[in-house]
């Protein structure tokens, strides 16, 4: 089920803005990743050159290889849409489409990519919902508009959203950002249950976040505002709040910067 | 940390010192509905003392009076932010019912002239036999001209305008979308007697077809595509970003995303826009005179033979000059303004039914 991410030499780019460079690392199957560093260091653009999203935005350019099991993401007659099946995302910011219903949302990604029966689309959504720990919440308003439910509800929506499609490699950025602490718990307690199933990636601000939720985690870094984002360490994530091997890491987490 | 910071400031003096009490002289509620009636008085009196016959400048005067009446009392009551507040509004106000006064005149010259002879046998009947200055005749001619044309227009420009505007939104890049935006751009200014010349050059001259109601209906989509164009390029452009991404992430492919996502989410303004465009072309008299000649004849068949439209029967009708076809014009154009509006309430209607719903 889980895929393991290879990555090798990667670089990314905006036109001819270069955002991360050369990053090197492995992602194992069935765990927790988090990635900590200072906002504009590259770890949302390094997170969506994982699924192939980096190319969507206008200029946006990768070099280097990124293998899920062996295969390369950017090989020659890689589909992009079939890439993003495998590797879902969940995004800062809640984004339940808003025409659709909250039934509607979770099976978005089923129908947009094909037909379901009607009975097999129930069942997989009733399971997407309660993967998501909304089950509870929503079952008997799930004719109702995705867009009614609060930030912490929509976000998970969306976490049932991106897990209904059955990927291997789930890409959170900041899912926790724009919610509430409970919310937040709530999210958290979620990724725990979910690397059983996924790889999970998560890009997060939050230290404490990164240290409760991950087995293991990587701090990246810039030399300087302009200058593209580096991959500073990736260890497991005991070692890097505990005894860093890069002094930079050791000044990021404990708050004593530059 | 806090203090070290606030000391390095400079202390600066306020300018005014702080009021000793937060409350304050205030106008009453009423206040401004008051004064412009005082002021709508003094104008109507003003202008009947000093014999004013335009009752535009009786109308002025009231404005005029109105704003500076505002300002006056609440600069003495109250103070000078408040009293510049209030100006503004007051010329918000102002503008506005300035701005109201021409269409509400419009409405009820065309209403009460119009009944007189609008019945269902006006709507059921054509003018064939009925000599100009008669009473009697209809429009049923004329409004199914106007209904098949502009139908005919909208089947071709709709869906060219809504594949254009989703190629700017979506695809375009670089020198081709340019080159589109300023072509249409250039055809948004296209006089609409130019676009019936380039029909009746083409389509008529040289490939030699006689006047219909089609050919009518290509040049009114001529004028219509821009419309289409810019109106939904805009209302895509306010699909927020994230839900195209949301779907990209789902492994949904573009075409799929557009058409699942990104259009529902807009097709109540893209239905509004293409509604407006549809009252623009319904009222166009040039090209339906170039291109589809007019006949006092019924003629259901819009690819061939003459057709009439409610502009044209308008026009017609005022160029006989009698009472009985100036009574028929007057009624053909309310019979042309309520087609528009329910248009419009058509358009109102999709919006809201299809706008994204926020409720529990």
């Amino acid at each position: 089920m889980a895929k393991r991410i290879d990555v090798s030499g990667l670089s990314a780019f905006y036109g001819t803005h270069k955002a991360i460079d050369d990053i090197s690392m492995t992602v194992e199957p069935r765990s927790v990743t988090a990635f900590i560093g200072p906002s504009g260091c590259g770890k949302s653009t390094f997170l969506r050159t994982l699924n192939r999203m980096h190319e969507v935005t206008p200029g946006g350019r990768v070099e280097g290889k990124v293998l899920l099991d062996d295969e390369n993401l950017y090989g020659a007659g890689v589909d992009p849409v079939a890439v993003r099946r495998t590797v879902g995302m969940v995004f800062q910011r809640p984004n339940p489409f808003p025409t659709m219903s909250i039934f509607d949302n979770v099976a978005a990604g089923l129908r947009l990519n094909g037909s379901f029966k009607k009975a097999e689309l129930a069942d997989i959504v009733e399971k997407s919902l309660k993967g998501a720990n909304l089950w509870n919440e929503v079952k008997d308003r799930l004719n109702k508009p995705g867009s009614g439910l609060s930030g912490g509800q929509q976000q998970r929506l969306c976490i049932a959203r991106a897990i209904a499609v059955e990927p291997q490699v789930l890409l959170m950025d900041e899912p926790c950002s724009a919610l509430d602490p409970i919310s937040t718990l709530a999210i958290e307690d979620l990724i725990g249950e979910l690397k059983e199933r996924f790889t999970i990636v998560i890009v997060t601000h939050n230290m404490q976040q990164a240290a409760r939720v991950s087995d293991r985690t990587a701090f990246f870094n810039l030399s300087a505002v302009g200058q593209p984002g580096k991959l500073i360490e990736l260890d497991d994530t005991d070692r890097i709040f505990s005894n860093p091997s890069v002094q930079a890491t050791e000044d990021y987490i404990s708050g004593r910067f530059g | 940390m806090s203090h070290a910071l606030q000391d390095q400031r400079p202390v600066r003096a306020p300018k005014s010192p702080a009021p000793a009490s937060l409350t304050r002289g205030g106008l009453p509620r009423w206040a401004p509905t008051g004064i412009a009636v005082v002021s709508v008085a003094l104008g109507c009196g003003a202008g009947l003392v000093f014999g004013l016959h335009s009752k535009i400048q009786w109308g002025l005067l009231a404005a005029l009076l109105f704003v500076a009446i505002t300002y006056t009392a609440s600069a003495v009551v109250e103070n000078r932010r408040q009293a510049k507040d209030r100006v503004a509004t007051s010329l918000v106000w102002v503008c506005f019912v300035l701005a109201v006064i021409p269409l509400l005149s419009l409405m009820w010259t065309t209403i009460s002239r119009g009944v007189k002879v609008l019945d269902g046998d006006f709507l059921g009947h054509s003018m064939n036999g009925v000599t100009s200055f008669e009473e009697g005749g209809g429009v049923y001619h004329a409004l199914l001209g106007t209904l098949e044309q502009v139908a005919l227009a909208t089947l071709i420009a709709a869906p060219i305008g809504l594949l254009t505007a989703v190629y700017l939104v979506e695809y375009g890049r670089g020198g081709l979308a340019k080159a589109v935006t300023f072509f249409v751009d250039v055809m948004t200014g296209i006089p609409s007697i130019v676009a019936g010349l380039f029909i009746l050059t083409t389509w008529n001259l040289m490939l030699g077809f006689g006047p219909s109601g089609f050919a009518g209906a290509m040049a009114l989509s001529i004028l219509m595509m821009p419309v289409v164009v810019r109106s939904t390029e805009e209302m895509l452009k306010l699909v927020p970003n994230e839900l195209r991404e949301a779907a990209l992430a789902l492994g949904v492919p573009k075409w799929r995303m557009i058409l699942k996502v990104v259009l529902p989410t807009a097709i109540g303004g893209i239905a509004t826009g293409v509604m407006l465009a549809v009252a623009r072309i319904a009222g166009e008299t040039a090209p339906i005179m170039l291109l589809v000649f007019g006949t006092q004849l019924i003629n259901g068949n819009p690819f061939e033979g003459a057709q009439s439209s409610l502009p044209l029967y308008i026009w017609e009708q005022y160029k006989v000059g009698s009472e009985a076809s100036y009574d028929r014009a007057w009624a053909a154009a309310l019979v042309l303004i309520a087609f528009v509006m329910i248009l419009n309430l058509v358009a109102r209607g999709i919006a809201r039914w299809k706008a994204p719903k926020t409720g529990r």
